[in-house]
């Protein structure tokens, strides 16, 4: 009888190649998606040295972080120059690196060009039990199929494309459980923020989350993908959640998926994946779903949240010093007042996109939202950016880009857009932003920049009424 | 890489919890090709605050920064390791750091040392005047005032360091083992490469 592990330490122990004595591990690694802007100084780096990419079979390349959001080919079919030339050399040199290299590239036309972190599950490239990494901390968002899944750094890219492998020591084990149901207008983004509010933008750190509950597993594949995303922002460089049937039925049939006997061998292993009774983990966290609101970011850490009936703090309540200092800052930048109620606060832009909330499921609750409304006369720019091509597709053919236009949204092209700024998307210096996305960072959206995080059907709403919106409210 | 032996000079008194890489270098930033030049747009954001330490005269070329708890925390960006080498930061000091970006330092040669929240403190006082030193075969923090604060470091982390290892050259020296785990993948699982092909 073998000692019970988690969900993480099996897919840990299936992959190490080789252990030192100091406990660091050579890991392989199953899957590498790549993009335009952690990618370059990578193959340079193996150019330099001589090197070739060990496994391009393993390798998947995407533009995503600096594609414009509107047409990329005129109507003859050809490529529209791309405004930057900084983004365009980038963008030009992944689609370069790729084919010298051997790499599968999913150009910035083709159906299945999206966001990497959207891309993945949906070609079914990200399946349970695997290793994947990506030169991106969002990552984490592929550990909602039961991969695990984290963000490296470029040296790391480098070191992946030329060894297939990377040097690592594992993690601590936290389990982050959810009981309950969660009410009518909580969304898995309000979960998510709820969690990351209660263990702190550092609370995760050294670890890998496990998320865990009836909430979790009452979730779809896509509300989980939506909390596993963030689980860099509570500072855990992964996140995982336990495989089930709502995991298999949604790989079946995806391109890259396994298939016919495979797809039976690959499900035997799946299923001896889960967390076994009585295994350990370093730190257990406990959230009832009940106590979860919609909740919004009121400063410029993603751990600064409050529910939308909320109010801004006050620098002063907090007991740490180092805290209030950093509220104090938050603040001013943000241009908010302790003691302002959330809901008075108005908005100039609105953004529903991201790896986090970008997805159909997502863009079906801002529809519902929107359907037969109209977007506040305040609103300077209100955007929906698909997740991919095939979703965009979807949603079309559902009718929602329709629902968005009458509603006044600008309906775009998929890509990371206005969550980074990298592409000419953003939020104009001192405006504020109702965002689907996973960063208020100062000047994340664009230098001066003041966002505010939410869920998708609440970044609708504060469409519609010019100001952060309960979505109870409106829709109940 | 080039040996982390240690490093004597004066460290920027910044001190603020939950840097992330966004501050330390922004997306504007990121559209290069290359790993050079990226102290130009280092802490953009910081500097065009009066009064900030990182144009004070007083700590220019500064080969420390002090920080704050969750140091690095963010985006996966190794941009931001490459703007503090090019400023000339070769170790940050805080209570704490994200994994990606203490990974990243660590591959660029820069020195991540944790220490508690009182040692930050005291560190921020001497650093206001006095040179501070980071010895890192003795994994000690000292200051001319007799301070003396040891820190813990993974041994790998120290002897690649120490060494200037290429990380890469390492693994590759494990190519037969590596060989041998694809061998015994592509038989017990073999539905795990994906249907793709260039």
């Amino acid at each position: 009888m073998t000692r019970p592990r988690t969900l993480y330490e099996k897919i840990w122990d299936a992959h190490v190649v080789e252990r030192r004595d100091d406990g660091t591990c050579i890991v392989f690694i199953d899957r590498h998606l790549v993009h335009e802007v952690t990618s370059p100084q990578a193959f340079e780096g193996l150019r330099a040295a001589g090197r070739t990419v060990r496994r391009p079979d393993l390798t998947l390349a995407v533009p995503d972080h600096n594609l414009p959001t509107t047409p990329r080919r005129d109507a003859s079919g050809n490529r529209i120059p791309i405004a930057d030339p900084m983004s365009a050399k980038q963008l030009e040199a992944l689609e370069a690196n790729a084919p010298a290299f051997g790499i599968r590239y999913i150009d910035d036309a083709a159906p299945e060009q999206g966001i990497v972190h959207v891309v993945g599950p949906e070609q079914g490239y990200t399946l349970p039990g695997c290793t994947l990494v990506c030169g991106d901390s969002h990552t984490a968002a592929h550990g909602a199929l039961g991969a695990l899944a984290f963000g490296i750094g470029t040296s790391e890219v480098e070191h992946v494309l030329a060894t297939q492998t990377l040097l690592l020591k594992q993690s601590k084990r936290m389990e982050i459980r959810v009981e309950g149901d969660l009410g009518f207008g909580v969304s898995p983004k309000d979960v998510v923020l709820a969690i990351i509010g209660k263990i702190g933008a550092a609370g995760g750190t050294g670890h890998v989350i496990e998320y865990t509950g009836s909430t979790i597993r009452d979730m779809s594949i896509e509300g989980r993908l939506t909390v596993s995303n963030m689980s860099i922002e509570a500072g855990a460089r992964a996140g995982l959640i336990a495989p089930d049937e709502k995991t298999f039925d949604y790989l079946k049939g995806r391109p890259m998926a396994p298939s016919g006997a495979d797809w039976d061998a690959a499900m035997d292993w799946w299923r001896s994946l889960p967390t076994d009774d009585g295994a350990h983990y370093d730190t257990r966290v406990a959230l009832d779903a009940a106590d979860i609101a919609p909740n919004v970011t009121w400063g410029t850490s993603p751990e600064d949240v409050v529910p939308i009936t909320g109010s801004v703090p006050d620098p002063e309540s907090f007991a740490e010093e180092s805290k209030r200092a950093a509220a104090a800052k938050s603040l001013d930048y943000m241009g908010l007042t302790p003691g302002q109620r959330m809901e008075d606060v108005a908005v100039d832009n609105i953004f529903i996109g991201s790896c986090t909330n970008s997805r159909i499921e997502d863009l079906r609750a801002a529809a519902e939202v929107a359907k037969g409304r109209r977007i506040a006369d305040g609103i300077k720019q209100a955007l929906v950016v698909p997740g991919s091509g095939l979703v965009k597709a979807q949603a079309e053919a559902e009718g929602l880009d329709r629902i968005f236009v009458e509603a006044g949204f600008e309906w775009r092209e998929p890509g990371c857009s206005m969550c980074l700024g990298m592409n000419p998307d953003k939020v104009p210096s001192g405006q504020r932003c109702a965002s689907t996305s996973n960063r208020n960072f100062v000047g994340r959206q664009g230098p001066g920049a003041r966002t505010h995080l939410v869920s998708p059907a609440m970044a609708a709403a504060a469409a519609v009424t010019g100001k952060l919106t309960d979505i109870r409210e409106m829709m109940g | 890489m080039e040996p982390f032996k240690q490093v004597e000079g004066r460290a920027y008194p910044f001190g603020r919890k939950n840097v992330d890489t966004d501050v330390i270098i922004p997306a504007e930033f990121l559209k290069t090709i290359s790993r050079e030049g990226l102290g130009e747009g280092a802490f953009k954001v910081v500097r065009a605050e009066e009064g900030n330490v990182f144009d004070d005269p007083e700590y220019t070329g500064a080969p420390i920064l002090i920080a704050g708890d969750n140091f690095g925390c963010g985006s996966s960006r190794e941009h931001a390791a490459w703007a503090l080498d090019d400023m000339g930061v070769r170790v940050v000091i805080a209570p704490s750091f994200s994994d990606i970006f203490s990974s990243n330092a660590f591959k660029n040669g820069i020195l991540t040392v944790e220490l508690p929240q009182e040692a930050i403190d005291r560190l921020m006082e001497v650093a206001a005047t006095d040179p501070i030193t980071v010895d890192l075969d003795n994994q000690v923090v000292t200051t001319p005032f007799q301070d003396r604060l040891e820190f813990p470091i993974d041994p790998f982390r120290k002897s690649c360091l120490l060494a200037g290892l290429d990380e890469i050259g390492l693994t590759l020296e494990s190519s037969d083992a590596i060989s041998a785990y694809e061998q015994k993948i592509t038989a017990d699982k073999p539905w795990l490469k994906p249907e793709i092909s260039a």
